[in-house]
């Protein structure tokens, strides 16, 4: 079984990888956005460092939801997802090595990069470990929510809007949290009860949430 | 507080892993499989394709489904594979239903759909990995190259799926069965579609072995291609149209 599990992580990062431009536009998409607001609201130093938390979570939040479409809607198209469901292991524990490879492909680039937009906003250095380590409790779990919609809107028409309309009201908490937690830190509160409830979330949602997808996808299978 | 959750967690992670290892791989290997549906009846949209269909396939059994299109063979298939869930009726792997089952099910069972489930991206053994690891099945890198050989895809092994004709593209998604023969449940969707006459009377070879082997084979296809099996049933879903 672990073999199997080894496999679909490793195909779907050999997809990614011949599939690269696919990638890079999550990525660029994530920094255009972060890029904007500086040019749009001014060079004001003390508004840009209030706002940047925000921001960065924004951008990240629609760059997470802007690469979902794409989880299940080829592998439905083909095909493979038949297989999926057929597949000798819980449909759930495939279900978690997909979101893992697909947090690594379009998850983790958000983390690494958020430091350097970061200074776009002149955030104070002491602040980018809380915003970087917040965005990687964050970015799992807005993963793992927006794969149940991604399976909710299998086969739909106009399924990339109605995904938005699912998707973007569940990632309310994740966004407060992680936005929280860096505004926290800079007023001298510590972040701390911010990373902890976000970790809980990310805990809750790893539990919770492939159930949800594997009945999700079983649906939309038929 | 949070260390706890977190230790129940992974406590709880763990318990779900390791019943499925402990589970024996086959409880019905003690006694010879068998694939039964009670009285199915499958609904798409308004529309009831067919009603009342009952069977029973032992070893050595090759299940012929016949129909013109839309006839709903397809879905047959899908509702034997558990994928589909038929509006009445049930289907049975050893007397447990197979929707119940879930991946236990599918440790037993190749499905060969009408789509070929390769990706584009992907070359032709890259394709066949992920086809038999999706599908349970164990094999060796030298077995798949073989594999690959018989159906004729010798030399193209690292070419993209993309660059390669529908019947290649068939042809590949059929080498897993090369490999299958341990998995004793094989249901191919109109797996004669796109092939061309040495792939068929190659096919015809693997089916009829697996069947002798002691295999069971549920098939739909729209030619007459003869396969010696020990038993053979057939299935005409016109009849059960409404």
């Amino acid at each position: 079984m672990m073999t199997l599990l080894q496999a679909v992580i490793r195909r779907d990062l050999m997809l990614a990888w011949r599939r690269r431009t696919d990638v890079a536009t999550v990525v660029l998409f994530f920094l255009i956005v972060v890029s904007l607001f500086p040019l749009g609201v001014g060079a004001e130093p003390n508004l840009l460092r209030a706002i940047a938390p925000g921001i960065i979570w924004v951008a990240a939040l629609l760059a997470c939801m802007l690469s979902l479409q794409q989880l299940f809607a080829s592998d439905h198209a083909d095909g493979v997802l038949d297989q999926m469901l057929l597949a000798p292991a819980p449909l759930s524990l495939v279900v978690i090595a997909r979101a893992f490879a697909h947090w690594l492909i379009s998850g983790l680039p958000l983390v690494v990069l958020s430091p350097l937009l970061a200074v776009q906003f002149d955030l104070p250095a002491e602040l980018y470990p809380v915003l970087t380590l917040s965005l990687l409790l964050g970015t799992p779990a807005l993963t793992l929510t927006g794969a149940i919609g991604a399976a909710l809107t299998l086969g739909l028409r106009g399924g990339g809007m109605l995904l938005a309309l699912l998707v973007l009201p569940l990632y309310i908490p994740v966004l407060i949290l992680g936005a929280g937690a860096v505004d926290a830190a800079a007023s001298g509160l510590g972040a701390d009860a911010h990373l902890l409830l976000l970790t809980a979330q990310l805990v809750v949602t790893a539990a919770f949430a492939p159930w949800a997808i594997s009945a999700a996808l079983r649906i939309s299978a038929e | 507080m949070e260390a706890s959750i977190l230790l129940w967690y992974c406590y709880t992670r763990l318990t779900v892993i390791n019943i499925d290892l402990a589970k024996p791989v086959s409880a019905a290997s003690r006694n010879p499989s068998m694939l039964e549906a009670h009285n199915l009846e499958i609904t798409r949209g308004d529309r009831r394709l067919c009603s009342g269909i009952s069977l029973e396939l032992k070893p050595g059994t090759l299940l012929l489904v016949s129909g013109s299109n839309g006839s709903g063979k397809t879905s047959l298939l899908r509702a034997l594979c558990g994928l589909l869930l038929p509006s009445a009726g049930e289907v049975l792997w050893n007397g447990e239903n197979v929707r119940s089952l879930r991946e236990e099910y599918g440790r037993h069972l190749v499905y060969v759909g009408h789509a070929n489930a390769l990706k584009d991206d992907l070359t032709v053994a890259e394709n066949l990995d992920v086809l038999c690891a999706l599908s349970g099945i164990e094999t060796n890198p030298e077995q798949r190259r073989q594999s690959l050989i018989q159906f004729g895809l010798s030399g193209r092994e690292h070419l993209p799926a993309k660059s390669l004709s529908q019947g290649q593209r068939r042809r590949t998604t059929l080498a897993r069965l090369s490999v299958s023969g341990a998995l004793p449940l094989w249901i191919l969707d109109e797996p004669f579609a796109a092939l061309d006459s040495n792939a068929i009377s190659h096919m015809q070879s693997v089916v009829g072995t697996h069947l002798t082997g002691g295999g069971m084979v549920v098939m739909t296809t729209h030619q007459e291609v003869p396969i010696a099996a020990p038993t053979l049933r057939e299935l005409n879903l016109d009849g059960f149209g409404h």
